[in-house]
């Protein structure tokens, strides 16, 4: 077993599979020999709302919530949701952001606006020494179904950690429906390659 | 073998090891997913009962005939079961029952943040309390032990964090294979709880708790393990987690025994170090018994009652308080300070929507109760004006209607929180000559906490086809007069049968029929705007759709930008294109 620690915070939309997604990190995890921890936020953030996971491997956790400030890769699965989580990250951490936008209510119903992308990035990388961003929901939609993108930003994450691949297939394979087994294969090996 | 499991997941995967027969609830976030995992072991009968009362005395009948019973609840669910809960503890069982509450500090889905530790205290029953995913499965097979070996039900008490959170855990054996179980125990003067004999029980009852905190001093859940003797800290449940990522260095007594507490072990342990910490989340539960034992201990002189007490919460208390040494931490300034709040929405298709934007237009006083639908209090809508229990919203039209208020009165209920708390008050309105409308939003599922079946549904949890209670026999078999059945999609005769309801000189239930999105998928293809004839006159916004977006063409009169759809959302329920003035919003060829 390993002496690191990894801590991670998915951040999505409701609907978007942010909890399918660190179900899959946390399995990982395990399989890899750590100490495993998550905890997700659900109840009424299902209906379109923010939603965040907190993942962490180490060689014993206690706390499955993670602190600001504290986290090593946060995965932002949407622009205005990465920035919402920005607090949590540590400087010398690395964002991962899917480049996906989806406007809340708030910015429909014209009474606020959505940042600017370009202002956004600005701000990751004020609060991170690294950043990336990640084609995965139009690597999906190329893929033919926008929802295996979560996996597709997951294949990515995967490279950037160094990880041995057969574990995240076997995981991936496990957790997706049979049915979108080999979509969801495809999509990790696409995400791996969208990272040089 | 190990697994990975949410906490839920580990309370049922514990209810087969425990050898638990037969398991009841109303579902309820946190504590949803309990009941759904359990369904998944087929040695356990499983129902979704119509509410936590009944729930909590089927378990109760389970337990008298000889088989263990758990009964899972959410912790304002434990006020509705509460009254039957307390009856078992003066009668105690055949066979082991334990219920499980799950508490939401933090109020992510609820009404109040009470802190459900208090009744134990008030029911004179233990308490258990697991810090993790192992700790669940474990403490409900030592629950069911701890209730044979005291007679007595056993609550198990978890947070949306133990119940949510998931981590590793170690699976034990398969249960015994279950007895024969013989003809029912018929020992009046132990379970039926008749004054005469109910008073002599109390004696015991008050016994047993004597006999439980000696119990509570060996039992192997109630750890000290000793650090730094400068500081130690009481905790229990997740906050003992937090506790020790925070203080690594301090001693610790951690309970997993909430009640009745081991006084001479929390005395050897406050005797043992020079400065004690009592970290609880929500209300001073140990620490005021601690106190009461004449020990001197900082706990909510420090650490506030409100909201979850996260370890980062803990972490700044500490420093500011001089526990742990001060750390400077200073967050880059964001160039993008005013984010734009994600609330939830109703879903596209949702059928609520246009009882909510009907009742925004016509400005009436709603009483409002709980599930997906108390979404149409938020903004566009406004349209829910109280809100506090389920079922409430009966009871309180119904007072409103005796208030003589300048204006007609009404108010919106679901399916399943009709069935769950609404028959009665609606009886209430009937026998008391009571004047209003009652809304039942029937989307034909219990839709907030995930779809659960209720008595309008012909299956039932284990997946069994049941007869399904038609809503409008029953309301007109309970007495009322006026009832009307509209298709929740048709704009037009909503509007039409709430100006009937609202005039009518009496109780009046109107029935806005339409299926969850969830439950009967059949999307159409997504609506189109014809841009020419939309002018941005923004109606169709005050329906509230997340499919309904703006586009950047805009009135050259007004500046205002015209509408658009999302094609990925809209599934074609037709309510805008019904709500559109102009005839802009259109069905696809």
């Amino acid at each position: 077993m390993s002496e690191d620690t990894y801590k991670f915070l998915i951040a999505g939309v409701g609907g978007q599979g942010t909890v399918l997604a660190s179900d899959i990190l946390a399995e990982v995890g395990i399989r890899l020999g750590y100490d495993t921890k998550k905890s997700d936020i659900l109840g009424l953030a299902v209906r379109g709302g923010s939603v965040v996971s907190h993942v962490q491997w180490a060689p014993k956790v206690h706390s499955p919530v993670l602190d600001e400030y504290d986290v090593d890769y946060l995965i932002g699965f949407e622009w205005l949701e990465t920035l919402r989580r920005l607090s949590y990250i540590k400087p010398d951490g690395f964002i991962l952001a899917n480049d996906c936008r989806i406007d809340p209510m708030t910015v429909t119903s014209g009474d606020a606006n959505y940042p600017d992308k370009d202002r956004m990035l600005a701000d990751f990388k004020n609060a991170a020494q690294q950043v990336q961003t990640i084609a995965g929901t139009r690597t999906a939609l190329d893929l033919g179904n926008v929802l295996c993108f979560n996996i597709v930003v997951l294949g990515g994450l995967s490279k950037i950690l160094g990880n041995e691949p057969d574990i995240w297939r076997a995981v991936i394979e496990d957790r997706v429906p049979t049915k979108v087994a080999d979509l969801n294969l495809t999509a990790y090996e696409k995400g791996r390659e969208l990272i040089n | 073998m190990k697994a990975l499991l949410s906490g839920n997941e580990a309370i049922a995967r514990g209810a087969y090891e425990a050898g638990i027969e037969v398991a009841t609830g109303y579902p309820g976030t946190p504590s949803s997913e309990i009941l759904q995992n359990v369904a998944t072991y087929k040695t356990i009968y499983s129902e979704w009962s119509v509410n936590e009362k009944v729930a909590m005395d089927a378990a109760a009948g389970a337990a008298y005939s000889g088989r263990r019973a758990l009964v899972t609840t959410k912790q304002v669910g434990m006020n509705v079961l509460s009254d039957s809960l307390f009856y078992t503890a003066y009668t105690g069982l055949e066979a082991g029952l334990v219920v499980l509450t799950a508490d939401d500090p933090g109020m992510f889905s609820s009404q109040n943040e009470q802190d459900n530790r208090h009744y134990a205290k008030l029911g004179k029953f233990p308490m258990l309390e697991p810090a993790d995913s192992q700790e669940c499965k474990d403490f409900i097979v030592r629950g069911i032990e701890i209730s044979e070996q005291f007679d007595t039900p056993v609550v198990v008490r978890t947070t949306m964090r133990t119940s949510h959170s998931k981590s590793v855990v170690e699976l034990g054996g398969d249960p015994a294979q279950a007895s024969e179980v013989g003809p029912f125990t018929r020992n009046m003067q132990k379970y039926n709880c008749m004054c005469l004999w109910s008073k002599k029980r109390h004696p015991i009852l008050e016994q047993r708790l004597l006999d439980l905190a000696e119990f509570a001093e060996t039992y192997p859940d109630n750890v000290i393990s000793w650090g730094d003797r400068d500081m130690g800290i009481i905790a229990s449940g997740v906050v003992y987690e937090y506790a020790r990522q925070v203080f690594p260095k301090a001693s610790f007594l951690k309970l997993g025994m909430v009640y009745p507490l081991p006084k001479k072990m929390i005395k050897a342990f406050a005797d043992g170090v020079k400065k004690l910490l009592v970290i609880e989340e929500l209300d001073p539960f140990i620490e005021e018994q601690i106190r009461a034992m004449g020990i001197d201990a900082i706990g909510k002189a420090l650490f506030p009652p409100c909201d979850e007490l996260l370890p980062q919460t803990l972490q700044k208390i500490a420093r500011e308080s001089g526990l742990l040494p001060p750390v400077e931490k200073t967050l880059p300034a964001l160039d993008t300070p005013d984010l734009p709040g994600r609330s939830p929405v109703l879903c596209a298709g949702c059928p609520h929507r246009s009882t909510f934007y009907l009742l925004n237009k016509m400005k009436l006083p709603v009483a409002g109760d709980i599930g997906c639908y108390n979404l149409g209090t938020l903004p566009p809508f406004n349209a829910q004006h109280t809100m506090g229990s389920m079922g409430a919203s009966i009871g309180v039209l119904h007072g409103m209607g005796k208030s003589n208020l300048p204006e007609p009165a009404v108010c919106t209920i679901g399916d399943g929180t009709f069935f769950h708390a609404g028959i009665p008050p609606l009886l209430n309105m009937v026998h008391n000559h009571g004047k209003g409308t009652v809304i039942i939003m029937d989307n034909c599922t219990t839709a907030m906490t995930g779809h659960q079946d209720h008595p309008g549904n012909n299956y039932t949890l284990m997946g069994k086809p049941t007869k399904e209670v038609d809503i409008e026999t029953l309301v007109r078999a309970l007495g009322v007069e006026k009832v009307m059945r509209v298709d929740a999609f048709d704009v037009k005769a909503m509007g039409k049968a709430l100006k009937e309801c609202t005039a009518y000189d009496g109780t009046a239930v109107l029935i806005a029929q339409g299926p969850c999105i969830f439950v009967s998928r059949n999307p159409q293809p997504a609506y189109i705007v014809d841009a020419e004839k939309c002018v941005a006159c923004g109606t169709c916004a005050k329906a509230g759709c997340p499919a309904t977006i703006k586009i950047d063409e805009v009135n050259p009169k007004t500046k205002m930008k015209k509408a658009g759809i999302d094609p990925v959302l809209c599934i074609g329920c037709d309510i805008c294109r019904q709500v559109c003035p102009t005839g802009a919003i259109q069905k696809p060829e």
